[in-house]
């Protein structure tokens, strides 16, 4: 290997990067404050990129019906509950919350659908498209088993994640797409290396989504309440914080980041409806590395799994995914070395 | 005096087993209300089923109005507060935040909030010189004042302390102890849990003794004190 094409390697590897790093903070951000591993990221990182190539392709992008569909079974369990519980001024708020405003994104992208569109327009619509999903599966899937052990969360993640890519197969068919680059062209980073600008723009865009996450989560109220959530449950209750909220607001993050990781990576790759599984388990691998709770620990990961994949595809593209995954092997040793040495006794660290 | 918070034949169990059997209780406004009694009698429980933490079975009011069916964020939002026997800090987060989420119920603008964590301060100055440090890393003293103040950041109405002097000093829960009489001045109401069972008399206008998950004695703390039973049983050691 010369250092010319150990560069590029490192390029693929950062752009790689910057993919997992958003996966993987997603992750360990519904891990700590729901307890859920969330298999199923992928698949909505899969939502937003195939929305964008149909609203490129200016044909109507089936997660429209999807979104409404979703909307429709969660308002229609949530009336049943209330009903039944006899809350019924809870009523109005429960069909303006669960019905209405995840239907609000769908009027734009109604209206706008099918017509050739900016790119900024186009990848906003397919952002806002995807945000409301996970927020609406989770009411569904997750609260009602929110006490459940992790166990049974992590079945019911695998089982969501398995219908998620049935719909996509149902909704948006078998064929892969690629979106169109953002930016086109080269720059100079070095004498006679040369970096697309789109996988600058990549990392970069990934970066800055980082920092805005860290500075949320350190500095407004409500990222301390995720955070309280995730550290003390039940200290989180006596302050009056509600885990239902909680959860939901952590849900729509990540829906929003894997609508970010979608749209990121699908102009240098092709996307599928089952493409998602592959990126929400090596981000999975950053997360694991992050111990599932440790954001900077997470985004090390996340650099180790980019270049380790990118100069493994060098090496053996056929052996790539193994090597990445064996990456677990030393990094739940590490783990497991440091955590025999602490009394830190919750159920979250011994899973 | 107007009648604050009424606990009328409360029920809890744990799975299949009942640990409280039928508390009924009265608290005023302003005044600090005694749950004394030996390991294991329920005082614990009763303040869990208070809260909402815990399921139960019999009606809870507060404030005029039944809150038996609301779950422990909207009691705390009506402005009840519990401090737990485990104090549930957050242990990861630092003392500044752990006050600033104590308000949260409260959704203070930023200069109440500075006047809630001002307040706080100047009654636990240790509190202050420690901020930045994380909530697990304070000694067991430091940890009950900032349980303590974490709670006082909602502006509770009914504050209830479940031993808040356990494993302190004896000058620190004299210490303790008068910072909750001096609540009362704030107007704030207080049902005390209390192990030491003399100094929670003395802190107190009323007193009930708990034995295993029953009222056995009631009456005016004084009164209490005197009593040969309560002397007998709890304070003859003391
Ligand atoms: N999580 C639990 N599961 C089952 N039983 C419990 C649980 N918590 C408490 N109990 C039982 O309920 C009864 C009352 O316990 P509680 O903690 O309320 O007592 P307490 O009066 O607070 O005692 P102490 O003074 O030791 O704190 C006890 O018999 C206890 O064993
Ligand atoms: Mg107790």
């Amino acid at each position: 290997m010369t250092w010319d094409i150990a560069l590029i390697l490192s390029v693929d590897g950062l752009a790689g990067a910057a993919i997992y790093l958003l996966a993987g903070l997603g992750l360990v951000l519904v891990f700590s404050v729901t307890r859920v591993i969330f298999v199923p990221f992928g698949d909505i990182a899969v939502f937003s990129a195939l929305t964008l190539a149909y609203l490129e392709a200016q044909r109507f992008p089936p997660t429209i019906g999807l979104v409404a569909v979703l909307a429709g079974l969660t308002v229609a369990k949530e009336v049943v509950t209330l009903i039944r519980r006899g809350q019924f001024r809870e009523l109005p708020r429960a069909v303006l919350g669960w019905g209405i405003l995840p239907m609000v994104p769908c009027l734009p992208a109604f209206l706008l659908a099918g017509r050739e569109l900016p790119a900024l327009v186009a990848i906003g619509l397919a952002l806002i498209l995807v945000v409301p999903i996970v927020p609406l599966l989770a009411r569904l899937v997750f609260h009602p088993i929110s006490h459940a052990s992790t166990l049974v969360l992590l079945i019911a993640a695998l089982v969501l994640h398995f219908l998620l890519s049935g719909l996509g197969l149902l909704f948006f068919g078998p064929e892969g797409f690629r979106t169109q680059p953002f930016l086109n062209g080269m720059v100079e980073l070095l004498p006679g290396f040369r970096v697309s600008l789109q996988v600058l723009l990549m990392v970069g865009t990934s970066l800055a989504l980082a920092a805005l996450f860290f500075l949320a989560f350190e500095r407004t109220l409500v990222g301390k309440a995720l955070r309280a959530t995730a550290v003390n449950r039940v200290g989180a209750q006596l302050v009056g914080i509600r885990p239902a909220t909680t959860a939901t607001l952590t849900y729509t993050v990540v829906s929003l980041l894997a609508g970010f990781v979608g749209i990121l990576i699908a102009p240098s790759t092709t996307m599928y409806y089952d493409s998602g599984l592959i990126i929400g388990l090596k981000a999975f691998v950053a997360a694991i590395i992050g111990g599932l709770s440790s954001y900077p620990l997470t985004a090390l990961g996340a650099i180790a799994v980019g270049m380790l994949e990118s100069f493994a595809s060098f090496w053996n593209g056929a052996m790539k995914d193994v090597i990445v995954f064996s990456l677990l092997i030393p990094a739940l040793l590490v783990r497991s070395h440091f955590s025999n040495h602490s009394d830190d006794g919750s159920d979250e660290e011994e899973v | 005096m107007t009648t604050l918070f009424t606990i009328d034949d409360l029920h809890v169990s744990y799975g299949k087993v009942e640990a409280v059997h039928g508390i009924s209780l009265e608290l005023d406004a302003g005044r600090i209300v005694s749950v004394i009694g030996p390991n294991g009698a329920g005082k614990s429980t009763l303040l869990s089923a208070a809260i909402g933490l815990l399921p139960s079975r019999g009606r809870i009011m507060f404030d005029g109005s039944d809150i038996s069916g609301l779950g422990v964020e909207d009691r705390v939002e009506r402005g009840l507060c519990l401090v737990p026997e485990t104090r549930e800090l957050f242990g990861e987060m630092s003392v500044l935040d752990n006050l600033l989420l104590g308000a949260f119920s409260k959704r203070p603008n930023k200069a109440k909030r500075q006047a809630l964590l001002d307040h706080v301060y100047k009654r636990f100055p240790r509190l202050a010189e420690r901020r930045h440090q994380h909530a697990d890393t304070l000694s067991g003293g430091e940890r009950q004042m900032l349980a303590l103040g974490r709670a006082l950041m909602s502006e509770p109405r009914l504050l209830m302390l479940d031993e808040p002097s356990l494993g302190l000093a004896p000058l620190i829960v004299q210490e303790i102890l008068s910072i909750v009489t001096s609540l009362r001045a704030d107007g704030v109401s207080i049902l005390l849990v209390e192990q030491n069972a003399l100094a929670a008399l003395e802190s107190s206008d009323y007193g009930y003794v708990l034995e295993s998950g029953e009222v056995a004695l009631h009456g005016d703390s004084q009164a209490l004190k005197s009593d040969e039973r309560v002397f007998e049983s709890y304070l003859g050691g003391v």
